[in-house]
């Protein structure tokens, strides 16, 4: 029991610790934020508005900085993350709503293709140990992983959009077409996520081979005859810890291909300093990551049985 | 291997790391065997040569805005100019020292930072172990590119300074982690407790007895902090958080990229700095491995037996 408990202060504190970073930054920053915002939104917003602004980023320094660190906190649980300066008048929450859906998609795109690719090369890797897999993949992978996600984003998008015009250049459709739920559009979508899906398998393909040639077993076999507990357990948290990484690659992804998800909107939200944007996105990524690793704790307490004994 | 178990109690009080020729031997040793060490360093020390000898190699003024705009590579412009007639060989030369500027720095300001954190976390143990732990753990989950890309945002200053401090900030939980195990794991050896036997002082233990045993995992950490480094300095300055007046690679595919250097016909622009960028990353990541390999056994790949 106790590696819950220790599990659940972990996600606890994370939470709380991003929030005050979020609390405290425009505080301690040099020049005034607050004060830049509000000057772009005189007249043009409510005075609730205002007042919401003015607490998320220290305007009111009359107020005690608990009484202006409560209100931030109520603001923030309530769903109240102010008003985008990129795209006036829509709030925060808007902005984030409408981009998510597209990272997910990308994210999820990427983990079946990572699974068919993983699988496929620990497959081949397991199938003879020392073989010449097992040779060449290691100093490979050493040599990927110190690509930087984007390049390998715009070398991707020379090769086969540009040069070989497989695939188009950017943006998740077609920009004649517009949202719909037809066969059509989602083969857009599935055409136009290609490229960036792939870029980043590319660079997170090692863990996925790792998992699969764990044991030098066939990929199958760990699936469904392991039932994941020995190949996967150590694997899972360590996994869902590096999702962080995965998030931070996608940012850089998505605005090498234009792609309208979340890590695109950050880079529009920096371009014209909206900070309200910008946190919010923030915690929205570390509240992403919180909720998989908690997920896996839970999962690695169902499956492993020492964590229930003691911890 | 560099860690020294002291089992004779004969030898008790005398220095448990017999002397750092040893150490250093040991290392070397293994190094040389290692391919990938070898291989590693070669690349490493090839960019510190261009870096010292920059002014040597480049032919022009890497600023200088004297030619035709968007040249392709010919021989008097070996890898083309820029959208404003800079060359781009020159540029690459001269970039190499804010590159490996950065990841020299980052690097042993995070390595720094692990140590202080991972070895006192371990060694004071109890309650302060588990704060220091939970403390590691918040910042390793976090998302860090969003967290510099706000932190950058928030400094209008973008100077060299500002930017080693953005990545030491959000680069130094996974060495503290891996510290910690292995400080663990010395804490209750036989030569550490005749040192606090003895009545030796926190610190001098530490600092003379804990850390020399923890070489090869330190110098690992270092490497892969350069790593990180590295790639972390190549995002934040190609979404143009670096000073776009400085030469750097992540600089020089920031202009690239505001130029559209891919649609005007000049891959050149952006596939010589990435190409770079990913070579030394690879030199890091290299001997990061090796490292990783001399302290742990395990890891070393698995040979075929010969007949």
């Amino acid at each position: 029991m106790s590696y819950l408990i220790r599990r659940f202060e972990f996600f606890a504190i994370t939470l709380w610790a991003a929030l005050t970073i979020n609390f405290i930054l425009p505080r301690i920053m040099p020049g005034n934020p607050a004060q830049a915002m509000l000057v772009r939104f005189r007249g043009r917003v409510s005075p609730e508005t205002v007042k919401a602004i003015e607490v998320a980023f220290g305007f009111h320094s009359n107020e005690p900085i608990w009484q202006q660190y409560l209100e931030y906190l109520r603001n923030t649980f309530t769903g109240n993350f102010g008003t985008s300066v990129t795209f006036f008048p829509v709030p925060v929450g808007d902005v984030i709503k409408q981009g998510l859906p597209w990272t997910l998609g990308l994210v999820g795109m990427a983990t079946i293709l990572a699974f068919i690719l993983g699988t496929l090369l620990g497959m081949l890797s397991a199938w003879r140990r020392g073989g010449f897999f097992d040779a060449v993949l290691p100093p490979v992978f050493i040599v990927i992983s110190a690509f930087p996600y984007f390049w390998l984003g715009l070398l991707v998008l020379l090769a086969f959009a540009l040069t070989l015009n497989w695939f188009p250049l950017g943006f998740a459709y077609d920009l004649t077409s517009s949202i719909n739920l037809s066969w059509d559009f989602g083969g857009q979508v599935i055409w136009h996520g290609t490229l960036p899906a792939l870029t980043i398998v590319i660079t997170s393909a090692e863990d996925y081979v790792k998992m699969a040639r764990a044991k030098g077993l066939s990929p199958v076999r760990i699936m469904f005859m392991y039932a994941g507990r020995n190949a996967i357990l150590p694997n899972l948290v360590g996994f869902a810890m590096s999702l962080g990484f995965v998030i931070s690659g996608a940012i850089l992804v998505e605005i090498v291909f234009n792609y309208p998800g979340l890590g695109f909107t950050l880079l529009q939200a920096v371009h014209s300093e909206d900070y309200a944007l910008m946190q919010t996105l923030f915690l929205m990524l570390t509240v992403a990551v919180l909720v998989a690793v908690l997920a896996a704790d839970l999962l690695t307490a169902v499956l492993d049985p020492r964590t229930r004994e003691q911890g | 291997m560099a860690v020294r178990v002291v089992t004779d109690p004969a030898a008790v009080g005398t220095p448990v790391v017999t002397s750092r020729q040893g150490i250093l031997g040991t290392v070397g040793r293994g190094l040389a065997r290692n391919r990938k060490a070898v291989a590693g360093l070669g690349l490493f020390g090839f960019f510190v040569v261009v870096a010292l000898l920059a002014p040597l190699i480049a032919p022009y003024d890497p600023h200088a805005l004297q030619f035709s705009q968007m040249l392709q590579p010919s021989r008097t412009h070996l890898l083309g100019t820029t959208g404003t007639g800079q060359d781009i060989f020159s540029q690459l030369v001269f970039g190499t020292r804010e590159s490996l500027l950065i990841a020299l720095g980052a690097g042993v300001g995070a390595t720094v930072v692990s140590v202080i954190i991972g070895v006192s976390a371990a060694y004071m143990g109890g309650l302060w172990d588990h704060i220091l732990n939970l403390f590691t753990d918040v910042f390793l989950v976090m998302p860090t590119l969003p967290l510099m890309i706000i932190v950058g945002t928030y400094l209008h200053n973008r100077g060299l300074l500002v930017l080693i401090a953005v990545i030491v900030i959000t680069g130094w939980s996974y060495g503290a982690r891996q510290l910690r195990s292995q400080a663990l794991s010395l804490r209750n050896r036989e030569f550490l407790e005749a040192a606090r036997a003895r009545g030796e002082r926190s610190t001098y233990i530490i600092v003379f007895e804990v850390l020399p045993n923890m070489t090869s995992l330190i110098v690992a950490i270092f490497f892969g902090a350069a790593l990180y480094a590295v790639l972390a300095a190549a995002g934040l300055q190609f979404i143009g958080l670096g000073d776009p007046n400085s030469l750097s690679w992540g600089t020089m595919l920031y202009w690239a990229q505001a130029n559209g250097a891919l649609l005007a016909g000049s891959p050149v622009w952006v596939l010589a700095p990435g190409l770079c960028i990913a070579a030394l990353g690879a030199a890091f990541a290299l001997i990061n491995y090796a490292f990783d390999e001399i302290s742990n056994p395990a890891l070393r790949p698995v040979r075929k037996k010969k007949k």
